[in-house]
């Protein structure tokens, strides 16, 4: 089962957050696309979810207008793909993330990008409920955790996925050495799994 | 096959792999060790969760007024073909799926080039940054005594090898740094093909490989 290795923990609370009942929502959203092309729908994702998409693009380097272009092929792509989104194995949030990242790697670098062999399963697989309330519990969670960590490894975390920076990078722009990046970075995420359990 | 998995990819690796900054050379490598190990497919699922909870807490930025209705005009006439759907196992390939798409077929697709002593090597076409190749190294034949400048990553695909660190079997990878010289040794039982990106030309040791060195692309 994806993502349990970090987010898995026994004995898991089922208190249902404003954020929970959000991201249910989201789920339910690609679903009407999927079955019905529902455009308010899709309009109510694309209200949330466009101007996040083009600010990780532009934090990423891109300018406004490149930013623009991608943004609407991204959210374009989310309903083409809405029969592709597995709410057991993400939620919709870290679905377009990845279809954002892509997105921006086909277009800043021009570059291919491999991507896993699927899982087999076939098309007749049914997403099951409680895993998919698991996860998007979890992802909350996750959230909530990155929320907590201390400036200095946030910041870090957040410039290693936006900046579009190597740690070499990193180190350059931030006048810290490779080493203290590095230890940084691996406190968060024991802190992230930490808060996981 | 997955249980039997021992040498993993390593926090770093995976999650510049989810953030998207490596090199073409080393997405491949670490998209075909994730397709034969459930473990660093589940990791790497919890990195790309840490993505979409950072890209979730982004300050928005205003879409253009007309953005939504030029989206619906995107999807209603698609400028270009939609992306391939990813690949599925197939159990009749050795190869998985992301490196088949860089050979265009399994393994007997691969155009390889004798670099001497019996071992063979094709390179795979991904951007500059960093090299892709697969090796073909014959049962209980070793490859030259080499350093690193960067990193090296090497995926088993077939057989095993051992070099002074360990034994590496099929879906191990070993991640190399300037701090490892090693001799790669293959099994005495099979031949060896492995899959290896570098981010910086090997450093060998004996005379006679450095000078063949540019000539190998190695």
């Amino acid at each position: 089962m994806a993502n349990r290795v970090l987010l898995n923990r026994p004995g898991q609370k089922t208190v249902t957050t404003t954020k929970d009942e959000e991201n249910q929502t989201w789920v339910q959203y690609v679903a009407l696309i999927r079955d019905n092309g529902d455009r308010e729908a899709f309009a109510k994702l694309f209200h949330h979810f466009a101007p996040r998409v083009k600010a990780f693009l532009m934090r990423s380097g891109a300018d406004a207008s490149l930013a623009e272009e991608c943004t609407q092929e991204v959210m374009a792509a989310l309903w083409q793909k809405a029969h592709m989104f597995d709410p057991t194995r993400a939620s919709v949030a870290t679905w377009i993330f990845t279809i954002a990242r892509n997105r921006k790697i086909d277009a800043f670098r021009k570059q291919r990008r491999p991507e896993p062999e699927d899982l087999t399963w076939g098309p007749e697989h049914e997403p099951d409920q409680a895993d998919a309330l698991a996860l998007q519990q979890e992802t909350d969670q996750l959230g909530h955790a990155i929320a907590q960590l201390p400036d200095t490894q946030r910041e870090l975390i957040e410039q290693a996925y936006f900046g579009d920076l190597s740690h070499r990078e990193i180190a350059e722009q931030t006048g810290l050495p490779l080493g203290t990046i590095k230890s940084r970075i691996r406190l968060a995420l024991d802190r992230l799994r930490h808060s996981m359990k | 096959m997955t249980d039997t998995i021992e040498h993993h990819l390593t926090d770093a690796l995976l999650m510049a792999y989810s953030a998207g900054t490596l090199p073409e050379a080393f997405n491949l490598t670490v998209a075909t060790h994730v397709s034969m190990c459930d473990e660093c497919r589940a990791r790497l699922g919890a990195f790309d969760t840490i993505g979409g909870a950072l890209i979730e807490d982004c300050i928005e930025t205003d879409v253009a007024p007309d953005s939504l209705d030029a989206t619906l005009e995107l999807i209603n006439n698609p400028a270009k073909a939609s992306e391939p759907v990813g690949a599925s196992r197939a159990s009749d390939c050795i190869l998985p799926a992301p490196l088949r798409d860089y050979i265009g077929g399994d393994l007997s697709a691969v155009k390889w080039k004798p670099v001497g002593m019996g071992v063979k090597q094709a390179i795979l076409p991904t951007s500059k940054e960093a090299t892709a190749r697969l090796l073909f190294i014959p049962a209980g034949a070793a490859v030259p005594d080499h350093g690193h400048r960067g990193t090296e990553l090497t995926l088993v695909l077939q057989g095993a090898f051992a070099d002074e660190t360990d034994r590496f079997a099929r879906g191990d990878i070993e991640v190399a740094d300037e701090d490892l010289n090693h001799t790669p040794v293959a099994d005495i039982g099979a031949d060896c093909i492995c899959l290896a990106a570098t981010d910086a030309p090997l450093r060998f040791k004996g005379l006679l490989p450095r000078l063949m060195q540019p000539f190998l692309k190695i």
